[in-house]
């Protein structure tokens, strides 16, 4: 029978052949836990009180959502989680070391045509490089550790074709945005998403990750982008690993099929507090921001901040706003300052922080007072998400926030970029 | 089973942020406490307003957004017997099945804030008392169920030494 990229990974985990709505229990290459996550997955395993972890060579834990610790409460979480790591001999990415996504895709843990779980619900990141990766609940992580294994249900899948070319000033996060707010936040919900197209093969490494990583925005189990040339290269210079990826049969059968025209895509904005309320960036042109943040999993890597500095150069951010800078990890820390992209960005006036998810799950380094207005890179925007339920958050791409910073208002970046 | 409760209505795309935010789950480990804070940033004070085996009702795609099993936690310890929604986001549904919480899915239009409610899940109905209708429930996929009459997937997997599909 046919098959989809999802149904061709879960058949390979489970050792038999699966087709859309089946159930299986299949062995997981690869999982993870973060700080806010991984409290709770140390509780489930007391409960479990499994006498080995099964997969605990092949798990990780990043400190990343509250680093470092801006609380008493906090500090005993990664305190907990730092003694458990010594105890069962696992590896854990401690603070500065960078946003879980970031960290484990530098670690060339996750290949082509693996099965991924991780407690995280952005873990759907690492379908750019052809994987099945979905996020998972603490106990659900837990009990995979364990064993090694857990149950999942095989999703349907919708295929995005995406053809033609963005233009100047558009960007992934762009493409990305447009395509949530047509098919809403819960367009896909327990569907994979197979991207395909002309615009998504043009699109560099960075720029897929962006796509992946908001495939959840839609309700999406995972965003898959088929292996090319270009991750081969990108994960030659992380691992040896053989690569086995996976594609999908010709005639697979799909639960819908979406088109879009890369050429039409103007920049988008997402605006409070949905991620699928998006609208041209234009419309909302002239209106004042509060502060501006750059980073996250979904847009704070090394092309994201070199967009930045681009348009930063020799230029100040506005005396309104407040910039914060927040690289992906510290691997993208070093090469941006190697780059002269940090001194540029800290010489307009941002406040570069430590690599981490902290502005954008609201735990510290930038929460917006009441009333204010912040545009972000982030991918989600919901009432309270950056630490306080009255403030307003849109979303954009690094261009779109960068300039906005620049002039103190939401503008549409393409009469600025260089 | 058969439950009977009061139910409190809220809307669509309620997400994981709203149910606990990110201020509390990264700093309170204890249920009790993170309970008291569930819903605050939609309707401040919402712990206060619950009786032990109220229902949550909602629209659809009820949980979407992190992953964090705080927020079933959250619903589960402020005394939250089942949520009924006319749609579940994904990793909520696993998180809350893997923690014995019951999720009832069917269309939730006719409830109102305040309603009493009847569910009986063996014959898959809601039945409000204000409005006189029974709604047909979505039934859980047969594995589920297991799941949650087991009381969560770790009771489930030391039961039978592993899944039992």
């Amino acid at each position: 029978m046919a098959k989809t990229i999802a149904e061709k990974i879960l058949s390979k985990h489970a050792g038999k052949s699966l087709k859309a709505g089946d159930y299986a229990i299949c062995t997981v290459d690869f999982c993870l836990g973060q700080d806010g996550t991984s409290g709770l997955i140390i509780d489930a395993l007391d409960k479990i009180k499994a006498k080995r972890l099964s997969a605990g060579s092949r798990f990780c834990m990043v400190i990343d959502h509250s680093a470092p610790s801006p609380n008493i409460g906090v500090s005993a979480i990664h305190k907990k989680m730092r003694i458990f790591a010594k105890k069962e001999s696992l590896k854990l990415y401690d603070i500065g070391c960078g946003v879980c996504h970031q960290v484990v895709l530098e670690s060339g843990n996750v290949l082509p045509g693996d099965l991924v779980a991780g407690a995280d619900s952005h873990t759907c990141t690492y379908g750019a490089l052809g994987a099945l990766s979905t996020g998972f609940g603490s106990t659900d992580l837990a009990i995979t550790l364990a064993s090694g294994k857990n149950w999942f249900k095989v999703p349907k899948t919708l295929k995005i074709i995406v053809n033609g070319r963005l233009g100047k000033g558009v960007y992934s996060k762009d493409l990305i945005l447009h395509i949530i707010g047509d098919l809403t936040a819960d367009g896909a919900t327990y569907e994979a998403v197979e991207f395909y197209g002309s615009a998504i093969r043009a699109l560099s490494m960075d720029e897929r990750f962006t796509i992946s990583n908001m495939a959840v925005e839609m309700g999406a189990k995972c965003g898959i982008i088929e292996p090319d040339h270009k991750t081969f290269k990108w994960l030659k210079a992380l691992t040896k690993k053989a690569i086995t990826p996976v594609y999908a049969d010709k005639d697979a059968q799909y639960a819908d099929i979406k088109q879009y025209n890369a050429c039409k895509i103007s920049p988008k904005i997402a605006m409070p507090h949905q991620v699928d309320n998006v609208t041209d960036i234009a419309k909302l042109k002239g209106k004042p921001i509060d502060e501006a943040f750059i980073g996250t999993c979904t847009n704070g890597r090394f092309e994201d901040l070199k967009i930045a500095a681009s348009i930063f150069k020799g230029r100040k951010v506005n005396s309104n706003v407040r910039l914060i800078v927040a690289p992906a990890s510290r691997t993208v820390f070093l090469k941006a300052m190697k780059a002269g992209i940090i001194k540029t960005l800290i010489e307009a006036g941002a406040n570069v922080v430590t690599p981490g998810c902290g502005p954008c799950v609201g735990t510290h380094n930038g929460v917006p007072a009441d009333c204010e207005v912040v545009l972000s890179t982030a991918n989600r925007n919901f009432k309270g998400r950056m630490g306080n339920p009255h403030a307003f958050i849109y979303l954009a791409s690094p261009a779109s926030v960068a300039v906005s910073a620049l002039l103190g208002k939401i503008t549409d970046p393409r009469s600025y970029i260089r | 089973m058969k439950l009977k409760g009061c139910a409190h209505k809220f809307g669509d795309a309620i997400n994981t942020d709203y149910i606990i935010s990110g201020r509390y789950k990264f700093r309170i480990q204890d249920p009790k406490e993170l309970a008291k804070h569930v819903m605050e940033d939609l309707r401040p004070g919402f712990y206060k307003t619950i009786k032990k085996g109220d229902f949550l009702v909602a629209g659809s795609n009820f949980g979407c957004g992190s992953s964090r099993e705080q927020a079933p936690i959250a619903i589960k310890n402020a005394g939250i017997q089942a949520v009924i929604a006319k749609s579940f986001a994904r990793i909520f549904f696993r998180n809350a099945i893997n923690l014995g919480l019951l999720l009832i899915e069917c269309n939730t239009s006719g409830f109102k804030q305040g309603d009493r409610l009847e569910v009986d899940t063996d014959k898959g109905y809601v039945f409000s008392k204000a409005n006189g209708k029974k709604v047909n429930i979505t039934p859980l996929p047969g594995f589920m169920a297991r799941i949650i009459k087991d009381g969560g997937i770790i009771r489930h997997f030391k039961k039978h030494g592993g899944f039992k599909i």
